[in-house]
Formats: structure tokens, sequence, C-alpha cells
């Protein structure tokens, strides 16, 4: 899906490959947060990330206080941020090349900050770096302390269609299987060709399909056994604890920060009130 | 080409969740009607072979560069629109959850823009007619080439009417236009090849392997739910387009003018909206999952704006006060995630 960027990003992307599974390692830990109902988790996130984007383009300051809520989860969770950190910076290209036009096309000056003239560009350039982080960062923070089982099981639960859900968990327990025989073939390519070059796309076209014969033939295999086993079509997720009174709190307490902060700029508060400039 | 979340405003991000969920549900139930059993591992195992596939790369002839495969077609050739459209959306969840890869908000863009045009739009239109049930000839892959450029392009116009329709950005429409057309067809040429190169592949080593293809070429196709779609997606681009051709002639005049007012740029799609809204109460995909919240928070942000938006007004005081108080907010958010540090895990593994 990166193809427009270059080697640089497939790497990182051939990097990330491993760490999805380390993300998976991060869910299993315990934690206040980890013991949080998904449905709670995925609810006071999307309105998390909707609440952040609301906001006119040129807000920074409102939205500080916005960074409370993956920092608590980073930390309550006992997630390695340097880690996540890495996460957010691999994604960031895109974001980054869109959001670098606007200092180029809006040049009112908006603010002086002592010699310096800020621009309405450079402010929402840093608006959408800051918008891009934090929600890259809430997002890989939800799914890092929930894990892909709990939040897909959690998801079913709110509506997600039962096909989709299990298309989304028969994905994941694949990735790994199929990509340890792209890593093998890929292994196999390096060594025989000696100098890395690209291939052509004929040896692509036959090692691709070759690929894919071996992963349906190993789809074939998986499904015998799982037919042996009594599957009827539908992947059964266990059940978690019904929707406790912390997971409300959760709820209920996230999404009033979120409409507080949305409604009042409480950076801009304390700062009044530290400055003493009451308006 | 994934479109991030913050680039997106929850207005256009809602809506295309909306669309892509009432199409998932839609899928779904087709799906039910027709499961072939050994369908639901198949699914699985060719979400994880897109990943896997695009760790090898070929070279362009011609170039110095190499491509890969994307994936949207080939799982349409493999699976027919309607699995392909559930495993494309699958991958790009997962690209979201675990790379970082667009986002959540943005999520509904992403299956729409990679998932929806491969699958409803080009191999039925295009592919399809083009190719006449043949796999392994350069007319199919003529028709891979043309069916994949065209899917992509039309992903990469809604790329920048999204961006354009939520106003973060502040790039021009027409020459962002200029930035991501031409990319996203060569982009699209080379994932034809790629496609081409492996359906002729498969279909010489293994013809029964593509038994939605043999299918579909049996069958006389229900062509009804082809042209829903296609309406639809005629009548958000006839919609938005015509209004772009009409208001806003020029680009950077449009961008200007839509720094001074929003209002304008709300109603054009209030129409499309409410349309998917109600289409979206119909469906009632997750049905607690926030778009109610979503469009108070449009609304909010209406009422909020016009106070928010005059920004000349900024002085030297408030911004001032602004700047100091993000940083001391900062700084109260660090302490409160120091405090909240949970223990280093124990790394017995035990525990679940």
């Amino acid at each position: 899906m990166v193809r427009t960027g270059s080697v640089e990003i497939l790497k990182a992307l051939a990097v990330d490959w491993i760490s999805i599974g380390r993300m998976d390692e991060w869910a299993r830990r315990d934690s206040p947060v980890h013991r949080l109902d998904a449905r709670a988790k995925a609810i006071v996130t999307l309105g998390f990330i909707v609440a952040v984007m609301s906001f006119p383009r040129h807000d920074i300051s409102a939205l500080v206080p916005f960074i409370l809520y993956p920092v608590i989860l980073t930390s309550a969770g006992g997630l390695p941020a340097r880690e996540l950190f890495k996460k957010i910076l691999v994604a960031a290209p895109f974001a980054l090349a869109v959001g670098l036009f606007n200092p180029l096309l809006d040049r009112r000056p908006v603010a002086l900050v002592g010699p310096l003239t800020i621009t309405g560009g450079w402010l929402s350039f840093a608006s959408v770096l800051f918008r891009f982080v934090l929600t890259v960062w809430a997002a890989l923070a939800l799914v890092a302390c929930t894990g892909m089982y709990r939040l897909v099981a959690g998801l079913e639960r709110l509506g997600l269609p039962r096909v989709f859900a299990t298309q989304l968990l028969f994905l994941y327990r694949y990735l790994f299987v199929v990509a340890d025989e792209g890593v093998r073939m890929k292994r196999g390519v390096d060594l025989r060709a000696g100098v890395k070059k690209a291939l052509t796309l004929r040896v692509y076209g036959s090692l691709m399909g070759h690929l894919l014969l071996r992963s349906l033939d190993r789809a074939e295999r998986v499904h015998r056994a799982m037919l042996s086993r009594g599957f009827d079509g539908e992947i059964r997720v266990i059940r978690s604890k019904p929707f406790c009174a912390k997971d409300w709190l959760f709820v209920g307490g996230g999404l009033a920060f979120f409409i507080i902060a949305r409604a009042w700029n409480l950076a801009s508060a304390v700062g009044r009130l530290m400055t003493g400039s009451v308006s | 080409m994934h479109m991030a979340d913050a680039l997106i405003s929850p207005a256009v991000g809602g809506t295309f969740w909306a669309f892509t969920g009432g199409l998932i549900v839609y899928c779904a139930r087709k799906l039910k009607q027709t499961l072939r059993d050994n369908l639901v591992p198949m699914m699985g195992v060719l979400g994880a072979f897109i990943f896997a596939a695009q760790m090898l790369n070929f070279s362009i002839p011609g170039t110095g560069s190499s491509g890969h495969l994307g994936g949207g077609l080939i799982l349409t050739i493999l699976l027919g629109p309607h699995a392909a459209f559930i495993v494309m959306a699958s991958v790009l969840t997962v690209q979201a959850f675990f790379f970082a890869d667009g986002g959540l908000l943005a999520l509904g863009c992403n299956i729409f823009n990679l998932g929806f045009f491969p699958a409803f739009v080009a191999y039925p239109l295009l592919y399809r007619p083009f190719a006449k049930g043949e796999f392994a000839t350069a007319r199919a892959a003529a028709a891979a080439i043309v069916a994949a450029a065209v899917s992509l392009e039309l992903g990469a116009f809604f790329v920048v009417l999204q961006t354009k329709l939520s106003g973060i950005s502040e790039l021009p429409f027409g020459s962002f236009m200029l930035l991501m057309l031409p990319i996203h067809l060569a982009i699209g040429v080379v994932e034809g090849l790629a496609t081409a190169a492996v359906v002729s592949f498969v279909v010489r080593a293994r013809p029964e392997a593509l038994p939605a293809a043999c299918e579909s070429a049996r069958t006389p196709k229900n062509l009804r739910p082809l042209w829903v779609g296609f309406l639809l997606a005629a009548a958000i681009l006839g919609g938005v387009a015509s209004w772009f051709a009409s208001s806003h002639p020029d680009g950077l005049e449009w961008s200007m003018f839509k720094v001074s007012g929003k209002e304008e740029l709300e109603t054009p799609t209030g129409g499309i909206h409410e349309t998917l809204a109600g289409v979206q109460k119909k469906t009632a995909i997750l049905p607690d999952y926030g778009f109610r919240t979503n469009e108070g928070d449009a609304h909010n942000e209406e009422g909020a704006e016009p106070m928010a938006e005059p920004w000349p007004a900024v002085s030297a005081g408030t911004s001032v006060s602004g700047i100091v108080g993000g940083l001391i907010t900062l700084a109260l958010a660090g302490v409160t995630g120091l405090a909240l540090k949970a223990r280093p895990p124990r790394s017995d593994g035990s525990n679940r």
C-alpha cells in the first residue's frame, strides 16, 4: 500500500512486521487500562479522535489538554512510549507531505512572538502535525492495551457484522504464517540472485503466484482441520465480563472531559491564570 | 495514498464511515447467502497474502524504480466483488490498527478509496468486459492495467476530495489533483502489471484456484447492486464536482474564500451527509458507535466557529497566555503520565 514511498518506507514496513507481534505482547500485559472493557476504550478513543478533529484548523493551544488521554493510556497501561513513537514516525509521511503545503499557501501573519512573525500556514501546519500525533498515538495505544482479539470481540458486540469480525480474526491469525512463507521466499531469492536487485515482472509473477497457491493450500488444510473440529463458519471469542461500573465511569469521564476541553480552551485558561491577564 | 486522521474532519470521516459501513453490511449479507464454506479461511489467507506480497518488489521495465502488488483488483479477480471488498476492508483495518496507516476516523475513507473502486467499479465495468473471461492473455493484461489504473485514479481523486472537504490542508484542489493523479496513474499501471502477472501464473499453474472468476463467467450476473453503488458514487461525485465547478472556478481563490467563512463548506455536504445518515440509520451498523456525538460535534463546531475563526484578532496577550497555558498543560499531562506509570510488568508471561 505504501508504494508511493521509497526503500526507507518499505524497510520500515518490514521492521513493523515484527512489531505487530510486539503489540500483541503489550496487549497481554495486565494493568487497570488493560482491564477496561474493549468497548469502553473503543468508544472513548473514537470520541477523542472526533473531538480533536473537530477543531478549526488554526487551533493548537486548545488541543494541548487532549494529550492527557493518550498519555494516560500509555503510562497507566505500561506501554513503552519510545516504541510507540517510532511507530508514529513511520506513519507520518502522508500527513507531513500534505500539511507542509499550508505554510506556503497561507502567509497571513497571525501572531507576533518577539521578532518572529507567525503566519497562519505555519500555525495550521503545526496544528496538523500535533493532531496527527494525537490521533495516531491514541489509536495505537488503544490497540496496544487491548489486543486484536478483545478489540474485535468488543467491536462485534457494538454491531460490527459477524462476517467482518471473523474475517479480521482470520486475517490476523494468518498474517504471521503467510508472512513467514513470504520471508522464506524472499530469502531464497536473495541467496540465489546474488546481487540485490529487483525481480523482473515475469519472475515476480510466478513467485507471487506460488506464494498465493501455497497460501491457498494452507487455507484448505486449515479449513479441513477446522471442519473436523466442528467449525461452522463463525469464530467464537470468549465473552469478556459485562460492562461494569468502572467502564461506565471511563466512558462518562472520558467523553465529559473531551466535551469540556472542546467547548473551552483549557490551556489558555490556565495560561491566563498564570500570567494574570484576566480578561 | 492512505488518508490520515490528521487531515480529515469528523463530518467527512463520518460520512464515509457510514457509507462503507453500510456497504460492509450489504456485502456480509450477500456472502451469507452464497457462502461456499471454504470461503472463510480463503478470505483470511488472501488478506494475509496481500500483506506478504508487499515484501517482494519487481523492477518496472524501462525505469529504475520498482513496484509491488497493491491488492484490490487481484482480490476481486480471485474472490468476486463482495468477498474482495470485505477482505480489503479487513486489510485496511489491520493496517490502521497496527501500522497507524490511515487512522480510525479516516478508515471509512480509506476503505472507500482503495476497496470500493476496484471491487465495484473497475472490476465489473472494465476488467470483466475487456478480459472476456481470459486470464493469461495480453488482452487480460491490458484489462488489468486499465482497471487498476482507473480504480487508483478514482481513489486518488477521492483522497483529494476528502482532504479538500475537510478543510484542514490548504492545498488548492487543482494543484493537489495535479500532484496526485499522475503519480497514481503510474502506480495503477504498475499494479495492473503485477496483477496480470500473478493471475496469469495462477491460471496456468492451477486454473481451479480461480473459482470466483470461473463462476462469474458462467452465470449471468445480477447488475442491480452494481448500479446502486455506481449511482451513489456518481451522486457524490456529481454533487461535489458541480459545486466546485460552479462557485469556485479557481482552486486558490476558493481556498482563500474558505479561510474567511466556512458555512459554504457545510451546506453542500449537508445533503449527501443527511442522505447517508438516513441510510446509516436504516442499516444501523455500530449503533452506539458515536455517530451521534460526531454529528453533535459537527454542529458544535459550526456554532463555535464564528467566534474562533476571525483569527487575525489574535492579540499578543491571548497568544502568550495560549503558549504559557499550553506548556503548563503539557507539563501537567507529563506529570500525570509519570504518576500513573504502571510498575514494570512482570515478565512471567502467565498473566492474561
